[in-house]
Formats: structure tokens, sequence, C-alpha cells
């Protein structure tokens, strides 16, 4: 089968990744998969407020998701957030959460802003890879980076790497996932279409060797930004 | 205060706390069309990084100006460009920078709205221009105000589909919005006696006044915005909009 | 099973990065073990000496420890005290009586000894398990810090911007005639001519970025040596440590 875009099934766009994007931020990074460009940078640990929010024994991970205004495939975004970027913003928490010790920093927040300036399908993915290397870049102590992509369902077919056309209109069901290799387990499953079974766990091991090649490349950003000239 | 004291001593020597000259801009580079929507501009003024998008839509036309297009100019301040950018609706400062930029582009009429109309009385375009900064170190007025006039000259109309909708699945068209007029957006601070342009942000907190002025090519001002409470005579004025208008003319190379 | 040592001496390690494979490599901070292998836990540069394995971070925030020197600003007057941001999570007290060696009376003007945004140069005498931080000013060279300006730098580039035994930054004051004190939070405080706080500024940046490169002192030199100012040649401290290392036996 070939894709609307003329990739074979198990292939996914070109990646890019860049580490250090915003000097303001204490650890950033940028990640790029085909035409879906994702921003994320890292403050804290810091203060955390609201007080009531703060947990004596550990620092808190907050999570924000944002898509900007002319990001879009289509109509203009709503600035403002949605219930669509506040659910990704929580399951974008569970798939970082798992890798982080906060135990050194009770009472602070540390607050994770994700930014999509294009978005063309694996957003939430992208989000996440580029969060990922950002609490690296900020010198968080972490088991390990979180590497993560849309897999999907097209036409019987197992997919890597869903595309905007085939998650809007062709209906391809979509999985994002997220792996965090040393511990070869998945921190972020989603479905929304059919699958069978046996499909499913097909997929997911796809999904883990695909992870992979993206993790590779976060390894390289993030060395990059010490090497010697 | 201790800091301003400070600041007025490294003025009064000529340099600026990072070494510049007090008129001198940061490394200023402008790269449009970095996103796939109609418009779109990336502008870097020293470390300030702005994305500027625009969007066109279909609307129908405000009951008053029926022959006429819509200009929407807002910027959001997301907290992933500066640590003290807070969550919520647009503050202060964002509303100044989307309404100072909104200014000099409709009163210099950099759009022609009346080119803008597709049916009078029925449709007609809208043109929506967000600012979105990924880092702030100052200074984001005159860098959002140089990319939405790059975004607007890299802006191609999509196409229109029988039924009065956008087709967002075609290729842009070649259509662009032919600009009357580029303002570009100056901004002249006022410290002390000294008179600084691009402000980083330090600078920007210690300014007893600023005036935000927007000039197109022909030299021409178009809008104004005095800022802070501290007053100022007439020829302190005139001294700013002589360096406002040297500058536009030395930002607007990066704009090609 | 062979022990397999997987990266260079001073190569940069990401999290989640397998070093080495083998129980016969030792790990040090910053490093864990998973079974038989030697894992990253942070961004940082790798040290080997011998078997143990040391990950150097290169990044970070600053967490209060107690006998360290910082540079902190006063952000609240309380009633017996100051509240100072200590530029990490945690904010730090500074109680009347630790203030200053004058007796301060019940009731007095606090500000005037320490005002709202005033930084000061302060030592940190107590951190709790909840991190509640306390300061105290009296001790030598502490003091509230009047005139220059603040530059911030990580704080695990304070070691490389002060030197062994201090040598880069007394390189820096002497050569740019500023007075500067750098505090382990990462902020430093430089007092010169405008002129000459540019040019620290700009080297203490430098200093932050290429901290992790080798031949740092002589890239500083070069730059501020292109600045146009004079560095004058490096002072020969060998005497002292020569007979120390004699009556220990040269052993570390």
């Amino acid at each position: 089968m070939k894709r609307t875009d003329g990739r074979n099934p198990d292939q996914m766009r070109p990646i890019k990744a860049e580490v250090g994007v915003i000097p303001n931020a204490d650890g950033s990074a940028m990640f790029q998969i085909g035409n879906t460009i994702a921003y994320a940078a890292v403050y804290g640990p810091r203060e955390m407020y609201p007080r009531f929010m703060q947990d004596p024994k550990k620092g808190v991970l907050r999570c924000v998701y944002n898509m900007m205004p002319f990001s879009g495939h289509g109509e203009r975004v709503r600035p403002g957030g949605s219930r669509r970027s506040k659910e990704i913003s929580v399951v974008t928490e569970n798939a970082l959460r798992p890798v982080l010790d906060l135990s050194d920093y009770p009472n602070s927040v540390v607050d994770v802003f994700i930014e999509l300036t294009q978005t063309d399908a694996g957003t939430r993915c992208a989000g996440i890879t580029a969060a990922a290397m950002a609490l690296a870049d900020a010198g968080f102590k972490m088991k390990d980076l979180v590497a993560s992509m849309s897999m999907g369902m097209l036409s019987g077919e197992i997919i890597t790497d869903v595309n905007g056309t085939e998650d809007c209109s062709l209906g391809a069901t979509d999985v994002p996932v997220a792996l965090i290799p040393c511990m070869d387990k998945i921190s972020l499953l989603q479905l929304d279409g059919p699958i069978s079974r046996e499909n499913l766990k097909k997929l997911l091991e796809t999904g883990k060797k695909k992870c992979l090649e993206i993790y590779k490349v976060q390894q390289e950003a993030l060395k990059k930004k010490y090497k010697v000239d | 205060m201790a800091e301003k004291e400070h600041i007025l001593k490294s003025l009064k020597a000529g340099i600026r706390y990072d070494g510049r000259k007090l008129l001198d801009y940061r490394e200023v580079s402008v790269t449009p069309n970095i996103t796939s929507a109609e418009g779109s501009a990336k502008v870097k003024i020293g470390e300030t990084e702005i994305l500027v998008g625009v969007k066109l839509a279909v609307e129908e036309p405000y009951p008053d100006t029926p022959e006429e297009g819509k200009l929407m100019v807002n910027a959001e301040l997301r907290p992933i460009a500066n640590p003290d950018f807070e969550m919520g609706p647009p503050g202060e400062q964002a509303i100044d920078i989307a309404r100072v930029v909104d200014r000099g582009l409709r009163e210099s009429k950099a759009l022609s709205p009346e080119k803008l109309c597709i049916k009078a009385g029925e449709a007609v375009w809208s043109v929506m221009i967000d600012f979105v900064p990924l880092n702030d170190a100052g200074n984001m007025l005159d860098a959002a105000s140089i990319g939405a006039v790059a975004a607007l000259k890299s802006t191609r109309f999509p196409v229109v589909k029988e039924d009065g909708n956008i087709d967002w699945d075609a290729p842009l068209t070649d259509k662009t919005l032919e600009l009357a007029k580029e303002p570009i957006e100056v901004t002249v601070l006022k410290i002390g006696e000294f008179y600084i342009v691009d402000p980083i942000l330090e600078e920007e907190k210690l300014a007893d006044t600023s005036i935000t002025i927007a000039v197109a090519e022909d030299g021409t001002v178009y809008a104004m915005q005095k800022r802070g409470d501290s007053p100022l005579s007439v020829e302190e004025i005139d001294k700013m909009v002589e360096i406002a208008i040297k500058k536009s003319s030395e930002l607007r190379k990066f704009i090609g | 099973m062979t022990d397999k040592l997987k990266i260079k001496n001073k190569e940069i390690a990401v999290p989640g990065e397998v070093l080495a494979e083998g129980m016969g490599y030792v790990p040090s901070r910053g490093i864990r073990r998973a079974d038989d292998k030697l894992i990253a836990e942070q961004l940082g540069m790798i040290s080997i000496e011998g078997k143990v394995i040391k990950l150097i971070p290169l990044t970070g925030v600053y967490i209060p420890k107690v006998g360290d020197k910082i540079i902190a600003k006063v952000i609240d007057v309380l009633m017996t005290g100051w509240r100072l941001d200590t530029r990490s999570p945690y904010s730090a007290v500074l109680s009347m009586k630790d203030a200053t060696s004058e007796f301060i009376q019940r009731g007095a003007d606090l500000t005037q000894y320490f005002a709202l945004g005033d930084f000061v140069l302060t030592k940190i005498t107590n951190v709790t398990s909840q991190k509640l931080v306390d300061v105290s000013m009296k001790g030598p060279g502490l003091r509230k810090l009047r005139g220059g300006r603040i530059v911030k730098v990580n704080p695990h580039k304070v070691p490389r911007v002060i030197g062994k035994e201090g040598s880069m930054v007394v390189m820096l004051k002497q050569a740019t005639g500023c007075n500067i004190m750098v505090g382990q939070n990462g902020l430093i405080w430089i007092d010169g001519t405008p002129e000459a706080e540019v040019i620290a500024e700009k080297a203490i940046i430098k200093i932050e970025s290429e901290a992790h490169l080798s031949g740092l002192t002589d890239r500083i030199k070069a730059f501020l040596e292109k600045q146009g100012v004079k560095v004058a040649p490096e002072q020969k401290k060998a005497p002292v440590k020569e007979i120390k290392k004699k009556i220990t036996g040269g052993k570390k």
C-alpha cells in the first residue's frame, strides 16, 4: 500500500531535533516530524503557585500543551485551552512522570510548556519527544528519555507515523505511543478506532522499534549542543 | 534607585549593558514562510524570537462597512517564552503589542480594505495576524511589527470553493495581499536624559517612558503610543520621532 | 562477563545512556547500576579515573546548601527580618539577629539595613528537610552589594568561573579592574567602569558556554586580550604546594 505522501506503511516521515532553542528556559528543545513542529521549554524546579497544590514530599510535574493559532491545516485555532489540549496536557504528564525523580525538590513545580508551531498529526507525540529532551537539557535526573510516535491502522494495515490526511480525511485508526527504552515499557497509549487484539500487539511491537529510532535522534541532539567545534 | 543610577552611568559613557551603542539594534533576522499558514514569518532580534502567522477567513462584513475586509491583530504571550508570563487571557502587555501594531497597519491602510471585498454586504476576507513569542529578551513589539509586515508580504490566498467556503486541502493560490504600505514600529525609550532603542528586559523595566512610532517607507508616521507616566516636551518627542524614522528605514532592509 | 566501556573520558552522556557493562566498573554520583550495566542518570560529562566512572552535571537548578556563600535579592521585609530570593525554588530568611554585628532595636525600620531589591552576599546557615533556608550576614566579606551589576550563570558553571584556586576570577578582576563576587547560586556581582563591566560580563558568559571544553583559561585570556585589556602572567604558587607534597608523601 502506498500512502498519500508516497511512504511505505512502515516508513516514518523525516525527523529533526534541536536542543537549547529557548534561552530563557532552564531546558528546551524542538522536535519536527514531517510537517509537525513542536517546541518544549522547561522552567523549574521553581516555587509552586497556587500554594495548595504543593507536595511536601516531592516536586510536581505540570505540562501544558498548546497549538499556536496559525499552526493548523485549516481554520485558525482559537487561542485559550480546549478540552482536547487539557487532555493532551494530562497524558503528556503521565508519559513523562515515570522517568523523573523529583524527591529532591519538595513543594516545587516543574513547568513544561509545549507549543506546536505547525501541525500535521502526531502532535502530542512530537510534544512528548521534545519535552523529554528539554527535561534532560534542564539537568533533571531521569531514568531515561521518553520517545513518542503515532502508529495507526489504515485499510487493514499497520502504518507508522500517521499524517494529517490519514488521520482526518481517511479515518485511520490513530494509536499514539511513548516508550521508555531502558524499561521497555510504554508510558503513553491512546486509541481511537477499531483494532483487533492481534493487530494491536503487532502494532505496539513495531511502535517500540520506531520509537527507538526517535530515541537515537534525541540522544544525538542533546550531545550536539555540547560538541567541540 | 541603585539600578537606575548604575545604568545612567553606563549610558553616560555611551554604552548599554550588552556593550551596544545607545541607538544600535541587536542582530536582526527575518525568515518568511516558516509555517504552512497562509502567511508567516519568524523574527529574531538578539535573543528575542517571535513567530507571526497570518490566517485568512471568509466572513460577513461588519454592518457599517459592507465593502471592507476585516483585520484582527492578536498577541499571545505564552509562558514558554518568559518565566514571568502566566497562562490566561491576554494581559496588558499582549494587548499593547496587538493594538499598537494594529493601529500602524490600519491607519496606514496597508491592507486596502476595499481590495478584501469578495461580495459587497455578504462576504469579505478577514485577515487574522497572531504573534506568539518563543523567547522574550526584550523589544517584542518591534519584532512583532517587522514580522507582521514580512508575514503579510508572504501571504497567499487560499482557494475558495463554489459554496463560498475555503478549500483547505488545495494548495494556496499565487494571489498575494499587495500591501499599499509597509509600516514598521520602532520603540524609542528614554532613561534619564538618554534615548535608546531595542531594549533588553532590564532596560524595559528601567525606562522612564517610551514611545512606539509606526513609520512607513516614505517616512510618514501613522501611529504612536506613549507609555509610562513620565511626561515629555515637544522637543523630546520630536527627537524620538526622528530616531524612529531613521531606524525604521534600517530595519526595513531585513524584510526584503 | 567481560567489562566493556561504552563511552570515552570527557564525552557527553545523556540520561538512560549505557556507559559500561560488567561488574568491574564502579559508578559514582549521577550514575546508577541496573544489573551489570552502568547507566547515566543526568546530562553530563563523563570522567573516568581507573575503574571509577563519574558524571559531572553540565546544568541544573541551584539547591541551597549549608555553608554556601550566595548572592541573594531582598524580596520581602518581614516583622523580624527579610525574605531573600536565592535563585532556587526555596527562598531564604535573614532574621534580625543575623543581619549585622550591631544591635537592631525591635520595631526599628528594617529597610534602613536592607531594602526591597537590594542584593546581598550572604551565607547559608541552615536548610531543613522541607528546604526552609536560613542565612546570615555575619561573616567575613558578607555585605550588601552597592552599585555594580548582576550576571547570571548556571550554578554548575560556578567552579569554572572561579577557576582552580580562584585563578580564573582573579584573572578577570585583574584584567578588567572590576570587583567581582561569585555566588555559589550562579549570581555574579561585577562592579567597575561601564566598559570594563561589559568586558567582564562577556567573558563570564563565554566561560559559561565553553565550560566543558579544554583549554578554557587560554581561551578566556585570548578573549580578554582581544578586548584590549592586559592580562598579567600567572602567579607562581608552586613552592607551598611542593612542601605539602613532601610532607604527605605526594599522595592525594
